[in-house]
């Protein structure tokens, strides 16, 4: 069996904020040079990408089809920047790739697409990944395999029936293997999503759905770690982990604001976003 | 058909472990012999075909061949985008099945009948169609496709079709199968109408119309060799199947328009309008032109009375 590459596991809260910050800077670089979209959406889901990655999924970038990594579907797929962007620093593929993000001729499209190492589904039409999860996680459920999938959904996704078909499949057949994590960042694509299709109470809607449910702020590392670190949270049932995040987080003009879910950056903003991210332009 | 359907899972299940079904809540009895033989490799996902669409792209990422079961148009169109993104697009092993395609849910009404899946499936990447004509190639067809690494849509009809080949058959995927030689009339079927193109044969062979019949159960990859020698062979094509527009007869037209072939050429298929009154999978045909003598009758405009066939 090949092992984990060294674990990146013993990072400070620190490190993970300071590589949180750092795939936030490629996030916006990326997109800025594309003139690309949907980065208050990369942006949100920052924190939880980097402790995934640098603190939770089991994976090997030289061996990225090894058969019993842990399995992420990102299923908000037009968070595609943040994903390349940390599979490229988890060295998965050169970070100078990054450059080639919704260029001509890139593998790097504007949704995650499979055929990037690392990437395990192609998504971007919304609702997918969580049906595509429960298929995983019930093949190593009956199988007593190892691995783990965590599936990452937006809120606006939510709207979406085949992720209720899920939700109500996976405590079914008891896949403590699968996790979800729901970037709530309250903004969906043409309003709030109190406005369009109220979510709330969302956790009380897991919860009776059967599955073990945990609210975070999805922007604390302590909090994230804390409970991505004893999964399953209970015996028998999926995870559902509701990630408290504001769109645009930590770039103070984008932040929770719809704009900056179709917006790209100028230049002149561009170099105020890396200047708040502590980034060099 | 679906019972040889099974029967050749059950077999192709037990020397292959890779192999799964799931089911969208349907397939009461058929289904038993498996659930019982393979408890481990069966779910009944439940009535929610996209969760079951896409469940079974995400064990076919794990390394499974999964085979997906329901009626009519239930596998195929309310999880059309998760066979279109998931299945296909990752070029996954999974294996769509519908039972019941065509009219066979006939009084059932227009919510049942699988009149435009064949059109659906035949432009999806990656996709294998097959519509087999009787229980032998049902049965053949599953093992073929169970072999063939991809994603593949197998539409069967239902239950009691008769067998209409000699056995042991000879198929492929991707080859015409022919029931008999002609050179005046070619009439090509796919799916279970290859009952009712046999019976016409017979009665334009003893007119003395000399008919070809080609059963083509295979639309994806359709054999254009065998449509291209009955150009240059026969003297007018027949196309008969249980599905509206842009199934067999648009494919083999095509076929004809890119080798620039000139020659009369019918459709015979059903209207794009719903079926909105009820009837048994024949009657519903026969209102078509589907039958015997529809199919007698439509070789009979292609070939006029005057010509050297009648």
């Amino acid at each position: 069996m090949i092992e984990n590459d060294p674990s990146p596991s013993k990072l400070t809260e620190a490190d993970l904020r300071g590589r949180a910050a750092t795939l936030r800077a490629h996030a916006v670089r990326m997109i800025h040079r594309a003139k690309a979209s949907h980065l208050g959406s990369s942006l949100s889901m920052a924190d939880v990408i980097a402790s995934l990655y640098w603190q939770i999924l089991r994976l090997n970038p030289l061996q990225p089809e090894w058969p019993d990594r842990d399995r992420f579907l990102l299923s908000k797929g037009h968070g595609a920047a943040m994903l390349y962007a940390a599979l490229a620093e988890r060295g998965f593929f050169p970070v100078s790739e990054l450059d080639s993000y919704c260029q001509r001729g890139s593998r790097l499209t504007g949704h995650a697409t499979s055929g990037v190492p690392g990437v395990e589904l192609s998504s971007g039409s919304l609702g997918h990944g969580l049906p595509v999860g429960c298929g995983m996680a019930l093949a190593a459920k009956r199988e007593d395999r190892s691995f783990r999938t965590f599936v990452l959904l937006s809120d606006g996704e939510l709207d979406e029936g085949s992720n209720w078909e899920a939700i109500l499949f996976a405590p079914q057949h008891q896949l403590d293997n699968l996790v979800v994590i729901v970037d709530y960042n309250k903004i969906q694509s043409y309003g709030l999503v109190k406005d369009v299709l109220e979510l709330e109470p969302l956790a009380d809607k897991f919860r009776a759905f059967r599955w073990a449910v945990k609210e975070v702020d999805g922007h604390n590392m302590n909090e994230l770690s804390n409970v991505l670190t004893s999964l399953p949270m209970e015996q028998g049932k999926p995870t559902a982990i509701i990630a408290n995040t504001i769109k645009g987080k930590g770039v103070s003009f984008m932040e929770d604001t719809l704009a900056w879910h179709y917006k790209s950056p100028t230049d002149e903003q561009l170099s105020q976003a890396l200047k708040e991210l502590g980034a060099a332009s | 058909m679906r019972t040889a359907f099974i029967e050749e899972l059950l077999k192709v299940a037990a020397r292959d472990e890779r192999v799964w079904l799931v089911c969208g809540d349907l397939g009461y009895s058929v289904l038993d012999p498996f659930i019982q033989r393979f408890p481990k490799r069966f779910l009944n996902a439940g009535v929610a075909e996209q969760n079951m669409t896409g469940i079974a792209a995400g064990l076919a990422l794990t390394g499974k061949t999964v085979f997906t079961y329901s009626i009519a148009n239930f596998p195929v169109m309310r999880c059309l985008e998760q066979i279109r993104n998931d299945v296909c697009y990752h070029n996954l092993d999974v294996k769509i099945v519908s039972v019941g395609g065509g009219l066979a849910y006939g009084s059932h009404g227009y919510t049942h009948h699988g009149v435009e899946d064949l059109a659906m499936m035949s432009v999806l990447p990656n996709m294998t169609v097959v519509a087999p004509g009787d229980p032998l190639e049902a049965r053949a067809a599953t093992a073929a496709l169970a072999n063939k690494p991809g994603p593949a849509y197998l539409r069967l009809g239902k239950a009691g079709e008769p067998i209409l080949h000699q056995a042991p058959l000879d198929f492929t995927l991707g080859s015409a199968i022919q029931i008999q030689d002609g050179e005046d009339i070619t009439i090509i079927t796919t799916g279970a109408v290859l009952g009712i193109a046999i019976e016409a044969s017979r009665r334009l062979d003893a007119e003395g119309c000399s008919t070809r019949l080609l059963s083509m159960p295979t639309l994806v990859t359709l054999d254009a060799d065998a449509i291209g020698k009955a150009a240059r062979e026969t003297r007018a094509i027949l196309t008969v199947e249980e599905h509206g527009a842009g199934g067999l007869g648009t494919m083999v037209a095509e076929v004809l328009v890119t080798m620039q072939v000139g020659m009369p050429f019918h459709a015979l298929r059903l209207s794009r309008d719903p079926i909105k009154l009820s009837g048994s999978q024949e009657e519903l045909r026969s209102a078509q032109g589907l039958s015997a003598d529809g199919i007698y009758k439509s070789v009979r405009h292609l070939l006029p009375l005057d010509t050297k066939a009648f």
